[in-house]
C-alpha cells in the first residue's frame, strides 16, 4: 500500500488481544510480543486501549540514549535498539511519553514495535493493523481515513511543556487539535467527567 | 461401563491438556518456500479466511489472507493461535482402549473397529436399534455432517442422533423458520454496513464475533446509530448509542415494549404489514399491554430506556438486527427471537439493501451442520423427518426403503437424560464434548458412568473422552477437506493443509469404515468428501437449503456461494426476503404473539442471585482446543465470577477473592472479579472450563419446549467468599480445571 499511514482509533478497541497475539507472529521478532494492550480500569469499564510504538519525528528514545543504539530509518520507523550496540540502561524504557520500549532482560537488550519493518517497508501491512478485528489499527492512506471515519486523525502531543509530533495518528473528535497531557490535579476531575459513566447500578437507579 | 479408567490427575498426566507454545521448528524457523495454504479458520461461525504456513506436512503459522472478502485479513486470537493445535503433544495418534485401573492404551484400527462393531452389534440386538445413539458437532464439515445424519440413519438406524448445534442455534432456528419460513440469517454482513440502526440483542460480539466489529463501527462512521441489550456492558456496548442492561429472561420486556411504542407513535409500515405479512392485529393486540412502565418491569430497566431505543430504532430508514445467544439460551428462547423478529417485520425493513436482520452463528457449521441431518428432526435439504414426501425423497437418494429410516429421535439434553434413565445403552461421538457443554454437569457425568459402551472420535482425549470404551484417532479440520456454511448462509471451501499424522484417520474414513462393518458398505462408498458433497447437493436439492447448483469449483471461484441455489447457473442468494418474498407457502411473513414468562429457576431467598454464562474472547465452547493452546491460556487462564461492587460489598468479597458459587445443582469455586459493568442483580461465570470450574455444573437442565436448547442464561445461585481449595482437582494445572 503506497502513503499508508497508522491510525489508532482508541473508541474501537474491544480488548480481544488480537494484536498482542499476531505481534508476537511477526518475523522480526517472532515468538515475542511487542504491542501493549492496556486495561484501562477494568473494575470502572471494559475499556482497552492498544499501543503501538508512535516513531516521534524526534524520537526521545534515541536522543537519551547513551549507546546511540537506537535509529530511525529514512520513511520515518524508529527501530529496535542495535545488538551490538545496546548496553541494555533501560533510560529509553524510562523517557518514552508512551511507555512503549521494552528491556528483554533474557537477550539483555531493548526492543520494541518496529511497525512490522520486514512486512511494511515492502508495502504490506503490520501484523496487528491486518488482524485487528474492530479496526482500532489500522493501515491504511490519509484520505481513505478521512472518507470513512468520523473522528479526525491527529499525531501532536504536549506532554507538560514538550510538544511531540508522532509518525502514527491518533483518531479523535473533531475538535480537538491536539492531544493535550496536562498534570492532572485531582480535585478538579470529578466535575469534569459525568459520575460513573459505565456503572450498571447507576444506570438502573430509575428501574 | 463408563466409569473413568483411572484418576483424573494420571489421565491429565497422558493426555493433557497439555500447553503448546512454539511452533515446530521455533520461532525463527520461517523460510521462503513455506506453503501458504489459503483456507478458513476451525472456529466460530464467521468462518474467517485464514493462511497456514506448511513446512514438510506441518503446519508452522499463518498469515492474514487479505482478500478473502468477509474478514480482509482481520482475525480473533483464536484464529491467529488455531494453528498451535497441529504438532501438538497431547495429539492422538492412535486409536485407544480403556484398561481398568490404568487408563487408556493404543490399540490397533482393526481391534478398535471390530470391538465398536460388535458392540453396536450386541447392544442393538439386545436393547433395539434406538437404544444406539449418535451424539455429533456443528463444527464439522457439511460434508461430514451430512455423512453422520446418513450414518445414524442407515447404518445405524437409530432415530436418536442429535449435535451440539442444539445448545447453540435451535432457538433462532425455530423462530426464524416459524416467522420467515426459512432457517437463516436474512442479510449478507454486508449490509450492516449500510444500517443507520443496528440492534443488538444478547451478543457478545466483541468477544464471540469479533470480526462483526469492524461491519458495526464503519455503520457507526457513516452516522449509524448503536442499540446494545445485554446484562453486562460488553465491549460493543460501551460505545452504543443506548445500552439496555436488561435482565436476564427479561427481553421480552425490551422488545414488546419496543414494539408497543412503536405502533402508537405511527413508526411501523402499514403498507409492507398488509402486503406482505399475516398475523399483525394479534401481535398488536399482545403488545397493547406492554407500556414502556409495564414492559421495564419484565425487562428490569428504567422505561425511559425502552422508549429511547423506540425513538432510535422506530423511525430510521434502514436499520440491522442481529442477536445471539443471550436471547436464545432461554427456556423461552424461541419467543424471545419471535418477539425481536416482530419489529424487524413491523418496521418493513427487511430483504433490502441497509435492512435486514442475522442470527449469529456461534459454531463453525452451526448452519450447515443443521441444514445436512445432524439434527434428530431433520433430513438434508432442511427436510422434516416426520414429512412423508421428505422422507421419501431423502430415501430415494440412499437408495434405502422409506420405511427403513427412523422417525424423529431424542435430542441432546433427553438423549442424555434417556442414557441416565437406561433407556440409550450404547453411544458414539464426534466433535460434542457433553461433560463440558451440557447444563447439569453432574447429572451429565452420571449419565455417562452409565453407558454400556461408549466410543467417541476426536483427536485430542477430551474431558468426555475419558469415559469412552474406544477412542478413535480422527482429524482436525485442516488435515481434510469440504465446506462449511458461514453465519450468512455462505458455503466456503475448506481445503486441506496437511494430512493427519500417521495413525489417525479422516472422520469420513472413520464413519464408512464402520458402516462397511456393519454390513452397509455399499452405501458408504465414496472417494472422498467431493463425492460426498456431489451427493449432499442431490440430497438438498429443492429443499429450503438446496446446494443443488454449487461445485466446489463454483464455490471457489466466488469466494463462496450462498444457499438456495438450485442450478449450476443459479448465482445463489445472499439476500433473502427481496421483494417481501418469504419462505412460507403463501409467501408471507407471520407475525406470532408472544407473552413474556418468568424463566425456569428465578432466584428466590435461597438462593437470591441470577447467574448468566458465556464465552470469553481466548477460548472456544468446551475448550478442548483452544485450553490446549498457551498463548490463549496466558490470555485466559481460569474462569471468574463477574459481579457488581454492589453486590458484592452484600457478600464481603472483594476482587480476586475465591469464591464459591452454588445452584441447587452443584457448585464452583472461581477468582471474584468485581466489576460495574453487571447488573448488580447477576453474576457472570465463562463455561469452558471443566471439573470444578465448570459454569455448567451451576446451569439447569430447563429446555425451550420448542427449540429444547437449555437455559444456560438464567439459572438461581448463591455466592459467598472461601478459602484457596486444597483438593486434587484444584491443585491440577489450570487448563485442566485446576485453580491458582
Amino acid at each position: 500500500m503506497k502513503n499508508a499511514e497508522f491510525f489508532i482509533d482508541y473508541s474501537r478497541c474491544i480488548g480481544c488481544e488480537a494484536c498482542v497475539q499476531a505481534c508476537g507472529e511477526c518475523d522480526t521478532h517472532r515468538g515475542v510480543s511487542m504491542i501493549h494492550l492496556e486495561t484501562i480500569a477494568r473494575r470502572e469499564s471494559v475499556q482497552t486501549a492498544p499501543q503501538i510504538c508512535m516513531h516521534c519525528e524526534d524520537p526521545i528514545c534515541a536522543q537519551v540514549c547513551p549507546a546511540d543504539a537506537i535509529k530511525k530509518t529514512p520513511d520515518g520507523v524508529v527501530q529496535s535498539s542495535l545488538k551490538p550496540r545496546c548496553i541494555g540502561c533501560s533510560n529509553c524504557v524510562m523517557s518514552c511519553p508512551f511507555g512503549v520500549p521494552k528491556y528483554q532482560i533474557d537477550i539483555d537488550q531493548m526492543m520494541k514495535c518496529d511497525m512490522c519493518y520486514d512486512r511494511s517497508s515492502v508495502g504490506k501491512k503490520p501484523m496487528c493493523a491486518t488482524v485487528c478485528p474492530s479496526g482500532a489499527l489500522t493501515y491504511t492512506t490519509m484520505q481513505d481515513i478521512q472518507r470513512t471515519r468520523r473522528g479526525i486523525p491527529i499525531n501532536e502531543w504536549k506532554f507538560g511543556g514538550e510538544v511531540v509530533h508522532t509518525k502514527v495518528y491518533v483518531m479523535v473528535p473533531p475538535e480537538v487539535e491536539r492531544v493535550d497531557i496536562n498534570l492532572v490535579q485531582i480535585a478538579n476531575t470529578d466535575a469534569a467527567l459525568p459520575r460513573d459513566p459505565y456503572d450498571v447500578a447507576l444506570m438502573l437507579e430509575n428501574a | 461401563m463408563a466409569k473413568l479408567p483411572t484418576d483424573i490427575s494420571d489421565l491429565v498426566k497422558q493426555f493433557g491438556p497439555s500447553l503448546h507454545r512454539v511452533p515446530p521448528g521455533g520461532w525463527a524457523d520461517t523460510r521462503e518456500d513455506d506453503k501458504l495454504v489459503k483456507t478458513h479458520c476451525c472456529f466460530c461461525g464467521q468462518q474467517c479466511g485464514i493462511q497456514l504456513r506448511v513446512q514438510n506436512n506441518k503446519v508452522v503459522g499463518f498469515e492474514p489472507w487479505e482478500d478473502w472478502p468477509f474478514n480482509r485479513g482481520k482475525l480473533c486470537p483464536k484464529g491467529i493461535k488455531r494453528y498451535m493445535q497441529d504438532e501438538h503433544p497431547d495429539r492422538l495418534k492412535s486409536p485407544l482402549a480403556r484398561v481398568e485401573g490404568k487408563g487408556f492404551e493404543p490399540i490397533g484400527w482393526d481391534a478398535a473397529l471390530d470391538r465398536v462393531v460388535s458392540e453396536i452389534k450386541r447392544i442393538q440386538e439386545r436393547y433395539g436399534k434406538d437404544s444406539f445413539a449418535f451424539l455429533t458437532g456443528a463444527s464439522l464439515t457439511n460434508e461430514k455432517a451430512y455423512l453422520m445424519g446418513k450414518f445414524a440413519r442407515v447404518a445405524l438406524q437409530t432415530a436418536n442422533i442429535d449435535y451440539n448445534g442444539r445448545l447453540c442455534m435451535v432457538s433462532s432456528a425455530t423462530a426464524s423458520k416459524k416467522v420467515f419460513g426459512i432457517d437463516r440469517s436474512g442479510n449478507p454482513w454486508s449490509d450492516i454496513v449500510a444500517a443507520d440502526v443496528i440492534l443488538v440483542a444478547g451478543a457478545n460480539i466483541s468477544e464471540c464475533a469479533p470480526i462483526t466489529t469492524d461491519y458495526i463501527w464503519r455503520a457507526r462512521d457513516r452516522g449509524a446509530k448503536l442499540i446494545v441489550t445485554d446484562p453486562r456492558m460488553t465491549p460493543i456496548a460501551r460505545n452504543a448509542d443506548l445500552y439496555i442492561p436488561v435482565r436476564p429472561g427479561g427481553d421480552i420486556g425490551v422488545f414488546n415494549g419496543m414494539l408497543h411504542v412503536m405502533i402508537k407513535r405511527g413508526w411501523i409500515d402499514r403498507e409492507y404489514i398488509a402486503q406482505h405479512t399475516t398475523g399483525f392485529e394479534e401481535v398488536a393486540r399482545a403488545v397493547e399491554k406492554y407500556t414502556p412502565e409495564f414492559a421495564a418491569k419484565i425487562a428490569g430497566v428504567p422505561s425511559e430506556m425502552i422508549i429511547r431505543a423506540a425513538e432510535l430504532f422506530g423511525p430510521a430508514k434502514t436499520s440491522f438486527v442481529l442477536h445471539a445467544k443471550g436471547i436464545e439460551h432461554h427456556s423461552k428462547g424461541v419467543e424471545n427471537c419471535i418477539a425481536v423478529m416482530s419489529l424487524v417485520l413491523a418496521s418493513g425493513r427487511l430483504g433490502r439493501e441497509g435492512c435486514g436482520y442475522a442470527m449469529i452463528t456461534g459454531q463453525g457449521n452451526g448452519q450447515g451442520a443443521r441444514e445436512q441431518g445432524g439434527k434428530c428432526d431433520q433430513l438434508p435439504g432442511n427436510r422434516d423427518i416426520s414429512n412423508p414426501e421428505h422422507r421419501k425423497y431423502i430415501a430415494g437418494v440412499w437408495g434405502v426403503p422409506e420405511e427403513s429410516l427412523p422417525q424423529k429421535g431424542l435430542s441432546a439434553i433427553p438423549l442424555v437424560e434417556a442414557i441416565h434413565e437406561g433407556r440409550i445403552k450404547g453411544l458414539i461421538s464426534i466433535c460434542f464434548n457433553p461433560v463440558v457443554s451440557l447444563p447439569d454437569a453432574n447429572f451429565t457425568r452420571e449419565a455417562f458412568d452409565k453407558l454400556e459402551f461408549y466410543t467417541n472420535i476426536d483427536f485430542f482425549l477430551s474431558e468426555t473422552s475419558r469415559y469412552a470404551d474406544i477412542v478413535l484417532a480422527g482429524s482436525l479440520m485442516e488435515e481434510d477437506e469440504g465446506t462449511t456454511t458461514n453465519t450468512e448462509g455462505r458455503v466456503i471451501r475448506h481445503r486441506k493443509v496437511v494430512s493427519p499424522p500417521e495413525g489417525a484417520w479422516e472422520d469420513w474414513k472413520i464413519i464408512c469404515e464402520i458402516a462397511r462393518r456393519l454390513g452397509h458398505g455399499d452405501k458408504f462408498n465414496y472417494s472422498g468428501p467431493r463425492e460426498i458433497f456431489d451427493e449432499l447437493r442431490v440430497a438438498s436439492k429443492g429443499g429450503v437449503s438446496d446446494y443443488f447448483g454449487m461445485t466446489w469449483d463454483k464455490i471457489e471461484k466466488n469466494n463462496g456461494i450462498c444457499w438456495p441455489c438450485p442450478t449450476l447457473d443459479h448465482p445463489g442468494t445472499p439476500r433473502l426476503y427481496e421483494g417481501g418474498k418469504f419462505g412460507h407457502p403463501d409467501g408471507k411473513a407471520h407475525f406470532i404473539p408472544v407473552e413474556w414468562r418468568p424463566s425456569a429457576e428465578m432466584p428466590d431467598a435461597e438462593y437470591p442471585i441470577i447467574l448468566t454464562t458465556g464465552r470469553v474472547v481466548a477460548h472456544f465452547l468446551s475448550g478442548t482446543q483452544t485450553r490446549r493452546i498457551g498463548a490463549l491460556m496466558d490470555q485466559a487462564p481460569e474462569p471468574f465470577c463477574e459481579l457488581h461492587p454492589v453486590l458484592a460489598e452484600k457478600l464481603g468479597i472483594i476482587d480476586d477473592d475465591y469464591v464459591k458459587v452454588e445452584s441447587r445443582r452443584g457448585s464452583v469455586v472461581v477468582h471474584a472479579r468485581v466489576v460495574k459493568t453487571i447488573r448488580p442483580d447477576t453474576v457472570f461465570i465463562p463455561y469452558h472450563w471443566p471439573l470444578d470450574r465448570s459454569a455448567n455444573n451451576l446451569t439447569i437442565r430447563a429446555l425451550d419446549p420448542q427449540s429444547l436448547i437449555p437455559e444456560y442464561k438464567v439459572c438461581a445461585v448463591r455466592v459467598f467468599k472461601t478459602d484457596a481449595p486444597d483438593d486434587a482437582i484444584a491443585s491440577l494445572e489450570v487448563q485442566a480445571g485446576g485453580i491458582r
